[in-house]
């Protein structure tokens, strides 16, 4: 291993291959820039978006008569109060270009007639989510996004990078520092403007629907720079998560799609439809939103009526067998391969960890507090408030993303050198480069007992016991992390992988479980079960800082949302 | 009696230097091979390298491996009750363990020694 670290040099450096970094990659090369596209994983096809089974929400009008107003008005609705009002607008009003645009580069949005189809999600007012069949969403836009990124000039990209800290000049981010898992190398990369779409935190959780590079390390990279995040309690869980008989070879949120088509029937253990009892009566339909959708689960499983392996039934055994072919085609084989006969038994779901809607605070132009660095997608947080809409995630990844290209390409014509890294760079080379200590605990089981706690106390139903239970979970974990990188450093080592992650999840599960802790109230997907009322007083949105080890929390009221115009 | 899996595994950071190790993990029904390789770092070693992404949702494509011979993605093929042989892909440059190059080459990083 080379003892001095690579040094590389480009005008804007991205980090985090899903939608967001790579629309924001080839907006700004478009715009003339150098751009490095960087990934801890392969590149596009790690993150988030490659999951994403059905809906892109967005006011198309291409089938039926649609604003972005009305799409705006139902995020707003769904955020319970809280959404960051002019990113939830650009997210609005700026989805139909990008969406277009994609069409143009030929992801193959669902037609029918020849007009691009939409189909209803809960909490839209009308059908407003476009889709590639069948589950296949997610791997096209990826697909989609990374031929465009190959056939763009000035684009250079590299997987195997995970960014270990930002790299900060002046008071400005000014790129990277970052290990090559496939060597041990430390790489200094010198940029003009640094796009964080790192993606959500749902890793945290033990049941989650991402990746499992998806630990939230942008939160921390950010926080670490002197970026604030905002709205860190507020952690989206997917209610119908899969659950029973085990499936492999299928992603754990594969049942929304069905739900969309076919409605289906969210039943208890006596086989009885319950979402009335919370205030939504489904009546075969898919109308119950995320947060209300979890919670209902979760309290029939409290109350001893949750299905054998604790969650509810999921039932499409009053649908036709030629119309489930219709609807999913090879989807029905794939369950058959893995012994599920929809039409003969209903399945087992349950709540899954699935989206943040918190992240680092950005303007919409999609820059932080420091300059030099923007964030794109769902690493930004505000636009999605206390609960996100159905289909907005891949909107807002495309939209943001593609502001945040737009805004590297501004700063770079105004800057004339990239600041040397030296000096900046050397605590964390020294990091990458140091022995390890001579006490190694598991690093994966640690990850495990990491999961296991947000998952059973900063789950969507919480209560003071409970957080403070894994404040100190987490705070044990940390002594046992400490400060000194474990493994080998050899090529592809694992361990030492673990531990960058787990420097980075501790922080970011402290911000959520702190952040938890003083939000008296319930709201959306933030559930006290000490307060279970939502109160006005909690228009609020929460600000983190870091403060040396310290996260500091400061409550400012929610900007005041304005009627959407008609 | 719970019934276990046993997985024959190769490792090693370069091809001339590997050995195969064995374990046994416990068997579950619906498990993957993945799940497997995943509980053995949980529980027993975690320095066996593996590359994966999705997890189980046969979406990232980066688990690909060699099974009794066979390539295949260890997120889609079944653990069963018996000796499964695990190795990295033979024609991919190894990286470690059951890790090799699989990204296009313009997507590679270049470690230029100084």
């Amino acid at each position: 291993m080379s003892a001095e670290p690579v040094q590389i040099e480009t005008d804007v450096l991205v980090i985090g291959s899903g939608a967001a970094g790579m629309y924001a990659a080839i907006e700004a090369a478009r715009a003339g820039c150098r751009v490095m596209l960087i990934d801890r994983s392969l590149i596009g096809r790690g993150g988030a978006t490659v999951m994403a089974q059905m809906t892109v929400a967005v006011a198309l009008g291409a089938e039926a008569p649609d604003h972005w107003s009305h799409h705006y008005q139902d995020t707003l609705t769904a955020g319970r109060g809280l959404c960051n009002e002019p990113l939830s607008r650009l997210l609005c009003e700026e989805g139909p270009a990008c969406i277009t645009e994609m069409d143009s580069w030929g992801v193959g949005w669902a037609r029918k007639d020849g007009k691009i189809t939409s189909t209803f999600a809960p909490g839209h007012d009308r059908p407003r989510c476009v889709y590639v069949d069948f589950l296949n969403t997610g791997p096209a836009v990826s697909k989609t996004l990374r031929s465009v990124v190959h056939k763009t000039p000035g684009i250079a990209r590299t997987g195997d990078l995970c960014v270990v800290d930002l790299l900060k000049v002046d008071g400005e981010v000014a790129g990277a520092v970052a290990w090559h898992v496939g060597s041990g190398a430390p790489v200094t990369i010198s940029a003009k403007a640094t796009v964080v779409a790192t993606g959500g935190l749902t890793r945290l959780y033990r049941r989650n629907s991402a990746s499992a590079n998806m630990g939230g390390d942008g939160y921390a990279l950010c926080l670490r720079a002197g970026a604030p995040l905002i709205d860190m309690e507020f952690v989206q869980f997917f209610p119908i998560g899969h659950l029973a008989p085990r499936l492999i070879g299928m992603d754990p949120i594969m049942w929304d799609p069905f739900r969309y088509k076919l409605g289906g029937r969210l039943l208890n253990r006596d086989m009885e439809d319950f979402t009335d009892r919370y205030g939504v009566p489904e009546d075969g339909k898919y109308v119950i939103t995320r947060d209300v959708g979890t919670y209902a689960i979760l309290k029939e499983v409290e109350s001893g009526r949750g299905s054998p392996h604790g969650g509810a039934y999921l039932s499409f055994q009053h649908v036709p067998a030629e119309k489930l072919r219709e609807a999913f085609g090879p989807v029905i084989d794939r369950l058959a391969a893995n012994g599920i006969d929809l039409t003969r038994m209903p399945v087992e779901v349950a709540p899954i960890a699935h989206y943040h809607m918190g992240g680092v605070a950005a303007d919409v132009r999609m820059r932080t507090e420091v300059p030099g660095l923007l964030v794109a997608g769902e690493a930004v947080g505000g636009a999605n408030g206390a609960n996100r809409l159905s289909g907005n995630a891949i909107t807002e990844a495309l939209v943001f993303g593609r502001e945040a290209g737009r805004t590297a390409a501004a700063r770079v014509k105004t800057m004339k050198a990239v600041p040397p890294p030296d000096k900046a760079a050397r605590a964390t080379v020294d990091l990458i480069r140091s022995d390890p200590p001579k006490d190694m605990p598991n690093t994966a089981a640690m990850l495990t007992r990491l999961q296991a706690t947000m998952s059973d106390d900063v789950g969507p139903l919480r209560t003071a016991a409970r957080l403070n239970r894994a404040l100190a979970t987490i705070g044990e974990l940390a002594t046992a992390v400490g400060d000194r990188p474990f493994g080998d450093n050899g090529s592809f080592d694992m361990q030492r992988l673990d531990w960058f992650d787990l420097r980075n999840m501790l922080t970011v599960a402290r911000a959520v479980t702190q952040a938890a802790l003083l939000r008296t109230e319930s709201r959306g997907a933030h559930q006290r079960e000490d307060f279970p009322e939502m109160l006005p007083q909690w228009r609020a949105n929460q600000a983190i800082r870091l403060h040396g080890q310290d996260l500091d929390i400061a409550t400012a009221p929610a900007s005041a949302v304005e009627v959407a115009a008609q | 009696m719970s019934e276990t899996a046993t997985l024959k595994i190769w490792r090693g950071q370069t091809k001339a230097q590997g050995r195969w190790e064995t374990h046994a993990v416990p068997f579950e029904r619906g498990q993957s091979v993945l799940d497997g390789l995943r509980w053995i770092r949980v529980n027993t070693d975690p320095s066996l390298a593996i590359r994966f992404s999705c997890i189980n949702a046969n979406a990232c494509k980066d688990c690909m491996m060699e099974l009794d011979g066979e390539t295949v993605y260890a997120c889609t093929a079944r653990l069963e009750p018996r000796e499964m042989q695990v190795a990295p892909l033979p024609n991919k440059k190894l990286v470690r363990d059951l890790v090799t190059e699989i990204a296009p080459p313009a997507e590679r990083f270049a470690v230029k020694e100084k």
